[in-house]
């Protein structure tokens, strides 16, 4: 790549985090570092019932047994986990009534363009607030539930409808699946909870928006989503993080039930705060999400814009339990300077007739390091099945590095899977096309990075589609819209 | 003057390419660029749009008297140059409207106009497509991808008449078009002239210069514009081929 171009990279490369603000508000902590006596405080603040400080002390001496896994492409510095906060919660001010929400935190969400005021309805988008280790408001959870959906934080979840939590938790990540997920089994803090009832179509999408606030803590949530025979809903999830020197640490759990004939997209815009362009600070990203896809018929679709944290570790799943399911899997990766994002999906047939699709295109720019990592499995049971898997990369950089590790098992001779896997890079022929129409370079590379990712950022609701177009070009291209 | 090419000289890794080139274009006309292959006559395109990795070693290339050659590519098309590219390129997954209208903005907003809203963009889409009868079913496809070669041609045209530049450079745009192609084509570059633009066609046959009929022709040999003429000279090289001129320039050496 010419010297020109490299120039025409960097600049257009160098865009700013927007959201690295920090509320100034008081909060309260739990002892520092992880023990018994830490996870009893948890349990304790949220007053849960016997059952589930059990679940979480059984986890805690799982994973206690447990060493961090070291099979993905990355350069993890080595994480002290005792020595952070594992609940940090803003303080209750006095309020005139209960539902009233501390109005520093309104500022704060409204800062990140997230309503909390039901009256200024943000389209049709009901939002659970989560910041730190609590939920601070859901809206409109009184109007769903004339429909029968519930949707509140996890922790009111576990006061209301402890039947509905204690049935469903560890259904798609049992307890003790890995590392990341058995430290949060036994301190996830709040996270939104959705039951949705047979045969209801959600008429709003859901959303649940997190945000690191407090210094020297990590966000640990877990959401857990239940879609019952022939239900429909579209789930959002948003997050950011104050820009700061530490590394913060974000292990969630994310579990989606389908019954037969049941329909739910999720869809990600994960901005955590990459660190700076020296790589110092930014978010340790280390998710598990899955679903699993238990009734016939069911179909769950997984979209995720990756955008932000210093690290990514993060493979959304699909057990696809039930004949004829249907799992998928739309991502766009974006790594810039020195982020690392090792990330990619798990798909996993068991019953008969299932499909599933991947569909990931990762962009590289800077010194950064994106690999995709996907398992397809196929059980001897599962004849008639398929798998299309493609993966492409895009370098915006001589220094960045594009990886694919794809792994294929399959037990059936009836099934199919393909894979097709890609590497790109902006062409000088394209760039000087678009520069002669009179469109600045970094017009072009938003454009055709944008073009790039067309196909994934389709899948995603509207309003969230522009977001997350507009967030590439930030992440990739300084300022320009 | 529109545009003025003094005394060009440029050349890439080392090979000496352009070696003194003069055009003088002004508003109106229609300038012809024939000659034979690889005498440089895309070169001259591609550093008048300012195409990088070029080295001008003398001369200038000035527009309406302000000098092109210090502005980078997007600026030249900003202020005026429209390049009809001889191999168009391809963008997957960005589609002619988005692109379009990234253009548009961009030099409007150069030019200190308010951006085109979405409306009175789509109407512009509507109103050019209809004079230059070319039905860009190919406007909510991608960027030239998947285009025939004559679809890429056409697209060229369309994209000349919603850009409106002053001067419109036009690399073998004739070049694989079929005859019904070629007429329509000619007739999109004759519907976007105006008393205010110039027009420069560069081609290898005169059947392109029945249609849109030039004032001057010029021949570019050994990297310099060796004769310039009028319609008849396009005539002439049909019928007698380059070797004469090749005698003649070689004789005056
Ligand atoms: N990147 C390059 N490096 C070296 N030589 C080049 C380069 N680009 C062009 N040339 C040479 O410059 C000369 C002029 O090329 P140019 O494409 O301008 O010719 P042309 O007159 O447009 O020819 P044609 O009629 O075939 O389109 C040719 O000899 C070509 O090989
Ligand atoms: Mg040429």
């Amino acid at each position: 790549m010419t010297q020109k171009k490299n120039e025409v990279f960097n600049e257009v490369t160098s865009g700013d985090y927007k959201y690295g603000f920090v509320t100034d508000i008081e909060t309260e902590f739990s002892p520092k570092g992880i023990s018994e006596e830490v996870v009893r405080y948890i349990s304790a603040k949220k007053e849960e019932p016997e059952w589930l400080l059990e679940f979480r002390l059984k986890a805690l001496a799982k994973w206690q047994t447990m060493t961090m896994p070291n099979w993905a492409h990355l350069d993890i510095p080595p994480i002290d986990f005792n020595d952070l906060y594992y609940y940090a919660a803003p303080k209750k001010k006095k309020l005139a009534s209960m539902d009233e929400v501390d109005p520093e935190l309104i500022d704060t969400f409204n800062r990140l363009g997230i309503s909390l005021n039901e009256q200024k309805k943000l389209s049709g988008v009901a939002v659970d607030a989560v910041i730190d280790s609590v939920s601070v408001k859901t809206t409109f959870s009184d109007s769903l539930a004339e429909l029968g959906i519930v949707f509140m934080s996890f922790s009111e979840a576990v006061k209301k409808h402890p039947e509905l939590v204690r049935r469903f938790v560890g259904q798609a990540v049992p307890s003790g699946d890995n590392f990341f997920s058995t430290l949060n089994d036994a301190v996830f803090s709040d996270g939104s909870f959705c039951y949705i009832p047979k045969g209801v179509r959600c008429p709003m999408d859901l959303s649940t928006y997190f945000r690191i606030n407090a210094e020297g803590s990590g966000q640990f949530e877990r959401t857990l989503i239940v879609a019952d025979e022939g239900s429909y809903v579209s789930y959002l999830e948003g997050c950011t993080a104050p820009q700061r020197d530490e590394n913060q640490l974000h292990a969630a759990v994310v579990e989606i039930i389908l019954m037969k004939d049941a329909e739910v997209k999720y869809s990600t815009v994960q901005n955590w705060y990459p660190g700076n362009k020296e790589g110092r600070g930014g978010i340790f990203n280390f998710v598990t999400k899955r679903g699993l896809c238990r009734g016939d018929h069911s179909k769950l679709s997984w979209t995720q814009v990756e955008t932000g944290s210093a690290i990514t570790w993060k493979y959304p799943g699909c057990v696809l339990g039930g004949d004829n399911s249907v799992g998928e899997f739309y991502s766009v990766a974006v790594t810039n300077n020195y982020q690392q994002a090792d990330t990619g999906s798990k798909m996993i047939h068991l019953g008969k007739n299932t499909k599933s699709t991947i569909i990931s295109k990762g962009i590289s720019a800077g010194k950064s390091q994106n690999s995709y990592r996907g398992l397809v499995r196929i059980a001897p049971r599962a004849t008639g099945s398929r798998n299309f898997s493609q993966c492409d990369s895009l370098l915006l950089s001589d220094t960045c590095g594009a990886h694919t590790f794809p792994y294929i098992d399959t037990a059936n001779s009836s099934s199919v899977v393909e894979h097709e896997a890609t590497t790109s890079k902006i062409s000088e022929e394209q760039l000087f096309y678009c520069q002669q129409r009179g469109i600045s370079s970094e017009t072009a590379v938003g454009l055709i990075v944008n073009g790039y990712a067309g196909a994934v950022l389709k899948k995603l609701p509207l309003e969230f589609a522009a977001e997350a177009q507009k967030l590439l070009n930030v992440s990739l291209e300084g300022s320009v819209g | 003057m529109l545009l003025e090419i003094k005394d060009l000289c440029a050349g890439i890794n080392g090979k000496e390419i352009l070696k003194g080139v003069n055009l003088q274009i002004n508003k109106g006309e229609v300038h012809a660029i024939m000659g034979p292959n690889g005498t440089g006559k895309s070169t001259l395109a591609s550093i008048i749009a300012g195409r990088p990795g070029y080295d001008i070693t003398r001369g200038d290339i000035l527009l309406n008297g302000k000098s092109l050659l210090g502005m980078p590519p997007e600026q030249r098309a900003q202020e005026g140059i429209f390049l009809g590219f001889q191999y168009p390129v391809e963008i997957p997954g960005v589609s002619m409207a988005s692109f379009l209208r990234a253009a548009i903005n961009e030099t409007r907003r150069y030019r200190g106009q308010l951006p085109l809203g979405a409306v009175a963009f789509a109407r512009q889409m509507k109103e050019k497509e209809e004079m230059v009868e070319i039905k860009a079913k190919m406007k909510n496809r991608s960027v030239n991808e998947g285009f025939s070669g004559g679809e890429k041609k056409k697209n060229e045209i369309f994209q000349l008449a919603m850009l409106e530049p002053k001067v419109a450079i036009l690399d073998e745009t004739d070049s694989g078009l079929d005859i019904d192609a070629l007429r329509i084509v000619a007739g999109g570059v004759n519907k976007c002239k105006t008393e205010e633009n110039a027009t420069v066609v560069i081609t290898h046959y005169q059947r392109l210069l029945e249609y849109i009929v030039p004032n001057y022709v010029h021949i570019l040999y050994g990297g310099r514009v060796v004769k310039t003429g009028g319609r008849e000279l396009s005539l002439e090289l049909e019928e007698k081929g380059y070797d004469w001129i090749k005698a003649q320039v070689e004789g005056e050496e």
